[in-house]
């Protein structure tokens, strides 16, 4: 028997922890595209979290010490700045619509999509302290990184970590850059806005390393894209993605 | 592939009875401060958490030595994955039992555990047994709740549901020891859960 048919049937095993890894994966890729599943898990979640909430217990007292002093080796995760836990589909959507812009660069793309380190905590962390360390447009980052709806999301490309950092609500963009591959002579990077697959100049960036507040607002962009161009930038791309960063 | 899971399969349900409100500290807050490494938070939410995690552990190993390490292993994954947690996806305390019990499961799975549980199997019934819980105060009532909704399934369903749930069986596992089609335990279990919720009071 497959998992293909009457998918949304699954929610109950799923959620019961009864479905083998291979099948619980399937689910999960279906549970993404289907919201109503998701809000099911989720009640049977909190349905199963009142039968083991009446298997309450009184606990060892030993066991808290131990479980505390445990802590000062456990290194904590950073959270996904994509929200491809709840609607994965966003980014998987953008993935769509990237090879209109470079039907070549898929691989690349794909490579950058992996890439894409969701740490937003240390993110925002290591942004605040590279903006901190940056003249140009300080004031503006600033702002964006501590408004209270500030994302982060950062792609690596080689030994080069690039962060972008926006608040839907400012409706702009921040890109630091860190260490990434240096320029010939006569190239810039530049950045995009990708409107569903067609691409907005959004601001140049000289060098390997250094930030800017992207030009222009976010609209209904599902993406910032890092090309690089001949000195002065380009209005369309003329090369495939070094970087290619979700704003989901 | 098309969902036909409609909203309305969601809305259209009788509430029984209304879920206990938490009244200790507001453990989404907790749960932040968690994330950020503070330790008196971890603390505080170990307090408001590790009885019923524990207890749920040791409802599925039996164990009681594997059960707090499991137990442990819960809690500590809670401290390592705080950040992650989505409020939109549910309260705190269903999140952490869903850790809890997604790893009791898997270590009833672990080939460690497999001939133990090959014992259990024969000489065990499977129905659940209360008795083996502490008595405690507060649980009592969330206990009656439980039971009694769970006297609302019918008895495939809670078997179902209670194998799947109470001894980390798989679906396959269940069918195999009920000697009834998958397609017929896939389903009993969403109807048992569905019932269960609705009986539960629990809604979105």
């Amino acid at each position: 028997m497959t998992i293909a048919a009457d998918l949304h049937t699954f929610t109950g095993a799923y959620a019961l922890h009864a479905l083998d890894a291979a099948q619980s994966e399937a689910f999960e890729r279906h549970l993404l595209q289907c919201e109503a599943c998701a809000v099911e898990v989720e009640e049977f979640r909190t349905t199963m979290a009142r039968l083991g909430s009446a298997e309450a217990v009184v606990v060892p007292p030993e066991m808290k010490a131990r479980t505390l002093a445990a802590t000062s080796t456990i290194r904590q995760l950073a959270p996904l700045t994509s929200d491809s836990d709840r609607d994965g589909g966003s980014r998987s959507k953008s993935a769509r619509r990237w090879p209109r812009f470079a039907l070549a660069a898929s691989i690349a793309a794909t490579a950058a999509l992996g890439g894409i380190a969701i740490e937003q905590h240390q993110a925002a962390r290591q942004a605040t302290i590279r903006a901190d360390q940056l003249h140009s447009e300080q004031a503006r980052l600033s702002a964006l990184l501590t408004a209270p709806d500030t994302r982060t999301a950062t792609g690596r490309t080689g030994a080069g970590v690039g962060t972008i950092v926006w608040s839907q609500s400012r409706g702009e963009v921040g890109f630091l850059a860190q260490g990434l591959p240096a320029l010939a002579s006569g190239k810039t990077y530049q950045l995009w806005f990708n409107d569903a697959g067609t691409m907005r100049p959004a601001g140049l960036l000289p060098s390997s390393s250094g930030s800017l507040v992207l030009t222009g607002q976010i609209h209904s962009a599902v993406g910032v894209g890092l090309t690089v161009e001949p000195a002065g930038g380009s209005q369309h791309p003329s090369g495939q993605p070094v970087l290619l960063l979700p704003l989901r | 592939m098309r969902c036909r899971l409609l909203r309305g399969d969601l809305v259209n349900r009788v509430v029984h009875l209304d879920a206990p409100q938490w009244r200790g500290p507001d453990l989404q807050e907790l749960v932040s401060k968690v994330a950020l490494g503070e330790q008196d938070a971890f603390g505080q939410l170990y307090d408001a958490v590790a009885g019923r995690v524990l207890g749920l552990v040791r409802r599925v190993l039996r164990d009681p030595a594997q059960s707090e390490e499991v137990a442990q292993e819960v809690l500590l994954e809670v401290w390592r994955t705080a950040s992650r947690y989505q409020p939109e996806r549910g309260e705190v305390m269903s999140w952490v039992l869903t850790i809890a019990h997604r790893r009791a499961v898997d270590r009833v799975r672990s080939a460690q555990a497999a001939s133990d549980r090959e014992q259990r199997v024969a000489s065990q019934a499977y129905a659940p047994a209360f008795d083996e819980v502490a008595e405690q105060v507060e649980g009592r009532l969330e206990r009656e709740q439980v039971r009694r909704c769970l006297k609302t399934l019918t008895e495939l369903q809670n078997e179902s549901v209670t194998l799947a749930y109470y001894r980390g069986f798989s679906y396959r596992e269940v069918a195999d020891m009920l000697n009834v089609p998958l397609g017929t335990i896939k389903t009993r279990m969403r109807d048992g859960l569905i019932r269960l919720r609705d009986c539960l009071g629990v809604g979105s």
